[in-house]
């Protein structure tokens, strides 16, 4: 596995907003298949790091790279504009707000990926969304817009739409951290069967149970640095780190 | 003299072809206006300062001069530069354009406020900033400010009297004709108030089973 290039791979990341260094130096590297949960105090930033993956913001120094492709290529701009459109296409992401189309139905939220950018009929796109809509089990929602569903169905369907780009790499920015308590569950559970399918994925989150129980490493991030990574039974049980164990404490009684 | 509404019937015919013309004039400037009214909101937001500089003085021509003077410009002055267009044109191109610089203001407005997360949804799809414009911003702005446009519509609706100044037998002029043959002045312009009022009855209607469609999807 080691021996293998890695799928991800962040080297050296930095990211100021003004005089303001959010990420420091920061490497990761991500395996095909692999799960990585990044964990942290709030501002710490694991948004922003996991932004910089796909240039929503992009880094102020350090780069990325996709398999063979570093993502943060210096290009002209017409010319960057089609490599990050490229790339984006391989990247699947959750946010927070779900940023479903609201002017869309759910099929249409789905299909517009991949009729506008991979060329799809109208009639295989439709069979997509139906086999995505399935998958995360709301296949009887499909002609419904977003503000008939809820947070939780909302998520689900976000999800829906990333998969039917057929991505490479999941990003999740805490997903379920918007949704109220009963709703959280079933996006976990969407994630947890994604995550049995081998699907690799980054997630930031603030759960502690669940990130223990699906992901393969976890980092712990503290003021734009990672603090601490290794397996979750090290992290969550005994962390050497006194930052880690200290945020951990509270997050774990909290 | 007294009133005497019965020599209204006898001009029903051209009252009411003059309220077609009046139809067709406002749905026509109303479609210029409209689209005309994104163009110009799209272009004053992203375009290259070479686009926008010359637009924002176009605008400003428009916003700050009478609609009427725009319409004789179009109409009579175009033609010594060797633009001869049909008054009905004419007409439809000064109203079009002169809504479509107000619309504008109220679609930028309504582009700036739809979400962030909106951009970004799309983005991370994939798609392009114009395929997210065209397709996610857009028309979400628009449908943010049907309300506002709407009242331009309506207002645009009885500024098309003025195109009877260029010669267009719109509803206006069909009664000024009316009364030139039979020197009923209240009676005619109190026929053509009616009409202008059930048109606007009408559109108002429209404008509201619009608001009411669009409510979900929002
Ligand atoms: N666009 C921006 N402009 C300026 N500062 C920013 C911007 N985005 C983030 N920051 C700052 O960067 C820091 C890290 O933010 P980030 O959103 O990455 O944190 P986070 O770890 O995701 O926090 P949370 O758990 O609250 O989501 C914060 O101090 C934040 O205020
Ligand atoms: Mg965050």
């Amino acid at each position: 596995m080691s021996s293998e290039k890695p799928f991800i791979d962040v080297r050296h990341a930095a990211k100021s907003f003004g005089a303001l260094e959010v990420l420091k130096d920061i490497n990761l590297q991500v395996h095909k298949g692999q799960i990585v949960a990044i964990i942290g105090p709030s501002g710490s930033g694991k948004s922003t790091l996991l932004r910089a993956i796909n240039e929503l913001d992009p880094l102020s120094g350090g780069e990325i790279w996709l398999e063979d492709m570093q993502i943060n290529k210096k290009l002209p701009p017409r010319q960057y504009e089609k490599h990050i459109n490229k790339v984006r296409q391989d990247i699947g992401m959750v946010f927070q707000h779900f940023n479903l189309f609201p002017h869309l139905t759910v099929r249409h939220n789905i299909t517009l990926g991949p009729t506008m950018l991979k060329g799809m009929s109208k009639g295989e796109a439709d069979k997509l969304a139906e086999e995505q809509l399935a998958h995360v089990g709301l296949s009887e929602r499909i002609d419904y817009y977003p503000s008939q569903l809820s947070g939780g169905q909302k998520q689900r369907v976000a999800i829906a739409r990333a998969l039917a780009m057929k991505p490479k790499v999941m990003l999740f920015d805490e997903a379920t951290s918007a949704l109220d308590p009963e709703l959280v569950e079933e996006v976990n559970l969407v994630m947890k069967r994604l995550a049995e399918e081998h699907m690799t994925m980054i997630i930031v989150t603030h759960e502690m149970a669940f990130a223990e129980s699906v992901c393969d490493r976890v980092l712990f991030m503290d003021e734009g640095v990672v603090v601490e990574e290794g397996p979750p039974e090290v992290i969550f049980k005994n962390p050497v780190n006194e930052r880690t164990q200290n945020f951990l404490r509270k997050h774990l009684n909290g | 003299m007294g009133l005497d509404f019965s020599v209204v019937p006898g001009f029903l015919d051209s009252i009411l072809i003059g309220a077609l013309w009046t139809i067709a004039i406002t749905l026509s400037s109303a479609a210029i206006s409209f689209f005309g009214g994104i163009f110009f909101a799209v272009i004053s937001l992203y375009g290259h300062w070479v686009i926008r500089l010359p637009f924002r003085a176009f605008a400003f021509l428009f916003m700050g001069t009478p609609l009427l003077l725009q319409l004789f410009l179009i109409y009579f002055g175009l033609i010594q530069i060797g633009i001869d267009l049909p008054a009905f044109v004419a007409g439809i191109i000064g109203l079009g354009l002169h809504f479509a610089v107000y619309n504008s203001d109220i679609i930028k407005a309504g582009i700036l406020a739809v979400d962030k997360g909106q951009h970004e949804g799309a983005r991370t799809i994939g798609l392009s900033k114009g395929q997210t414009l065209r397709k996610i911003i857009v028309p979400q702005a628009v449908r943010n400010v049907v309300p506002p446009i709407g009242n331009n519509m309506i207002a645009l609706l009885k500024d098309s009297a003025l195109v009877s100044v260029i010669g267009v037998t719109e509803l206006t002029l069909s009664a000024q004709l009316a009364i030139s043959q039979t020197y009923r002045a209240f009676e005619f312009y109190v026929a053509v108030a009616v009409c202008y009022y059930i048109i606007n009855l009408c559109l108002e209607y429209s404008l509201h089973l619009i608001e009411r469609r669009i409510q979900i999807s929002r």
